[in-house]
């Protein structure tokens, strides 16, 4: 911890405590648990980056897993959709798979050459054409058991709680597959790959709609925390409520907020000490001697394919765990909208913003950045309206200048990132 | 035998007609990220973007002139605005090397160092874009519609099938045929293509021997401005222009990049084409060419679509993937590591 790690994290609680005071303790509230995860998100991409170099561009394909987790292990399951077509869909999800095992095998064990390519061919065909007879039957199924509120299989009725490690698990299983066929080759392909694969989950996401309801959206995913509903309801809390000078509804999303921010609070603290200790364990020493110097770490008797692997899991993971909390946050998953500006890059924008390989500046760089995304909107608002104010009522310049106020957003960040990249690109915490 | 010509018909008016001009705008898109790669050494990120950029400058002049009251007969009349857009595009281009890039290239900075800038640039053009257009959905290609309308095919053949030629569909072929040919010929032929390719095989060597690198970097980035226009506007005439689909074009230009061999022009028009050609076989429904060809007896009951249309980045995704695994310098052996 040094002066300025302090100045700076104090700053940043005076602009949340200044966007309460000025705006509402509403949306302090709201950017601040918002920047709790967005912090946690930068701690899984500073991983990556700051500790082992990856560059990881399919955050927003992690963060989505997570959001799908929660779905998966907090609502109740859909008996009749089970009944419908669960096990036809299981049984073709594991045709499927040991299909692509069986492919592996036949490839590692045959002979190369020609039948080897045409045996391959054959049993790839056939498996797909089986795959398809078995799975698309219980699909259909599933997905006309009451369509408009169901239509899917549901998740396992678990704590929502459970859902932040398993969206964790999850997001590692994803990055274990996109490891293994991209690491270990240049870097630029590992950031194309990474691009693809969160693409491609979006994709099914989106089209599975046996699996989470696709674009319909799952709604009111369980809550760790009250309803406000409930603390109006209850005497107790009006009364609390009363002595604070509130009204029972104020009071109540405040306090569910608080809750939330509590929650996220003590999950980016423990992920920030276990990450502040694995940085100084001889573990996070070979990492960085490995960025440093791929070769001279090979030369030492380091795997470097494979320590790259590991950490590309973990960072992975972190931000899978951290796209649960987001959607145990909302109560919904809407899969429109993961927008690969929000969720990858503008991630990217707060670990270098922040100081990449330092744990505390990626997430320092998280709650500034989330905080600054915000509040451009209504900076580029006022900007453009006293840049309009001397121009004539209703001309199309004035109102079309006034409409596009709404897309300074990318622009600022986009000046923000090149500006850190040129004059700091150590960013505001520069690593030790 | 009708029903053979029916299939084939159908199969070119739904397959091979629509792959082989979305699988042209990609080469041209490809060919300008894989320029990029040779000769500055970075995975051009903000290349979808500056495709949109582009595009939206060819469609502000196309407006320009449409208020003059020119037209370009039956062809549109972003064909004559494309010029001008290039000229803007290349502006831009240079402007950012000169702000921007120009400053990584003189500290030796590592090419993921660049990646990231790049992502800024990206993020800014994106901005500006959508400061100056906005996000709305923009046709912009007037003209003739079709050069062979499906029912005078019909008619004119008897067939049951129709064939359906879109102008932009001919269009999209011969300019992208005349722009590789140009850019073969340039890199080839002359003096400054043959220090580009230079600079690209061997940077030091190519220092040694008097190339002015500067001169490179400007000829690369004009030239990529003009393959990003011309990309952009043909796709944005074939479709229609939206702020960001342009972002999602990324994908599979840097697919048809790799799998051509990144920093090989032949190997980016080949790669284009491959993905494009596989991301329509594998989303296209053929029940209607199975139809024709086997017997009724055999007629599919569903689709016979591979994989819903939804997932044609994951085709070219898997292709990708393949590439990497079992051949990661791509077709047209490419720079590796």
């Amino acid at each position: 911890m040094t002066r300025r790690t302090v100045v700076l994290y104090a700053l940043m609680a005076l602009l949340i405590i200044g966007t309460g005071l000025l705006q509402s303790w509403n949306l302090a509230l709201s950017i601040l648990n918002m920047g709790l995860i967005s912090a946690i998100m930068a701690l899984g991409v500073n991983l990556q980056w700051g500790y082992a170099g990856l560059f990881n561009v399919g955050v927003m394909g992690f963060v989505a897993l997570g959001g799908l987790a929660a779905v998966l292990t907090a609502m109740p399951p859909v008996g009749a959709a089970w009944s419908a077509g669960g096990p036809r869909i299981l049984l073709g999800l594991a045709i499927g798979a040991a299909i692509l095992v069986g492919a592996v095998q036949l490839w590692q064990r045959m002979r190369p050459g020609k039948t080897r390519v045409l045996a391959l061919l054959a049993l790839l065909i056939a498996g797909f054409i089986l795959y398809r007879f078995v799975f698309d039957a219980g699909v259909v199924a599933v997905e006309a058991v009451d369509s408009a509120s169901t239509g899917y299989l549901g998740g396992l009725g678990l704590p929502v709680l459970l859902a932040w490690p398993a969206g964790g698990l999850l997001a590692a299983g994803a990055a274990w597959i996109i490891g293994k066929a991209a690491l270990g080759l240049r870097s630029d392909y590992l950031a194309i790959a990474t691009l693809g694969i969160a693409e491609i989950i979006l994709a099914i996401m989106k089209n599975e709609d046996w699996l989470a309801r696709g674009v319909k959206n799952v709604n009111a995913i369980p809550r760790p925390v009250p309803y406000e509903v409930d603390l109006q309801q209850s005497a107790g809390f009006v009364e609390r409520a009363a002595g604070f000078g509130l009204d029972p509804v104020t009071a109540s999303t405040l306090w569910v907020k608080v809750l939330y921010g509590g929650l996220f609070a003590v999950v980016l603290a423990v992920v920030l000490v276990l990450a502040q200790l694995a940085l100084n364990s001889p573990w996070g020493r070979m990492m960085r001697a490995i960025r440093d110097n791929e070769v001279a770490a090979e030369a030492m008797g380091k795997d470097v394919t494979r320590r790259h692997l590991q950490i590309f899991i973990l960072g992975s993971a972190v931000c899978g765990m951290a796209g649960a909390m987001m959607t145990t946050m909302d109560g919904q998953l809407t899969p429109t909208s993961y927008q690969p500006l929000r969720y990858t890059f503008l991630i990217w924008v707060m670990v270098i913003v922040g100081g990449s390989g330092n744990n505390l500046g990626a997430a320092l760089g998280g709650m500034l950045v989330w905080w600054l995304w915000v509040m451009v909107e209504p900076l580029g608002l006022w900007l453009m309206q006293t840049i309009t104010a001397p121009m004539p009522e209703g001309s199309a310049l004035r109102d079309h200048l006034l409409d596009s106020a709404a897309h300074m957003r990318l622009m600022t960040m986009g000046i923000v990132l090149l500006l850190v990249l040129r004059f700091s690109p150590r960013g505001l915490l520069p690593e030790r | 035998m009708t029903d053979i010509l029916n299939a084939i018909v159908a199969l070119l008016n739904f397959v091979v007609i629509p792959g082989a001009a979305y699988g042209a705008q990609l080469a041209l898109g490809a060919l300008g990220v894989t320029l990029i790669y040779g000769i500055l050494r970075f995975s051009n990120f903000a290349h979808g973007d500056t495709m949109a950029f582009g595009t939206m400058a060819t469609i502000l002049f196309t407006w320009g002139l449409q208020a003059l009251g020119v037209s370009f007969g039956p062809l549109p009349t972003a064909l004559l605005a494309l010029p001008l857009g290039i000229a803007a595009t290349a502006l831009l281009t240079l402007g950012t090397d000169r702000l921007i890039y120009r400053f990584y290239r003189r500290a030796k900075a590592a090419p993921v160092v660049l990646v990231i800038v790049s992502i800024g640039v990206m993020f800014v053009l994106n901005g500006i874009v959508r400061f100056i257009i906005g996000v709305g959905d923009i046709g912009f290609d007037d003209g003739a519609r079709f050069v062979i309308n499906a029912r005078d095919f019909r008619e004119a053949t008897g067939l049951r099938e129709g064939l359906a030629l879109r102008t932009t569909q001919v269009i999209t072929l011969v300019t992208a045929a005349i722009c590789v040919a140009l850019l073969f010929w340039f890199l080839n032929r002359t003096r400054t293509g043959k220090s580009m390719r230079a600079f690209s095989d061997n940077e030091d060597l190519a220092l040694l021997s008097g190339i002015n690198p500067e001169k490179v970097v400007r000829v690369t980035w004009i030239i990529v401005a003009a393959l990003a226009t011309v990309a952009g506007v043909l796709y944005g005439l074939d479709k229609s222009f939206k702020a960001f689909t342009y972002f999602q074009l990324l994908l599979p230009i840097f697919a048809a990049a790799i799998v051509g061999g990144l920093g090989s022009p032949l190997g980016a028009i080949a790669g284009g084409f491959v993905i494009a050609f596989s991301e329509v076989f594998v989303t296209y429904a053929w029940k209607k060419v199975a139809g024709y060809v086997l017997p009724d007896a055999l007629e599919p009951g569903g689709l016979v679509q591979l994989l819903s249309t939804d997932y044609k980045f994951a085709v070219s995704f898997s292709i990708l993937i393949l590439v990497l695994l079992f051949k990661p310098t791509g077709l047209f052996k490419g720079k590796s590591v």
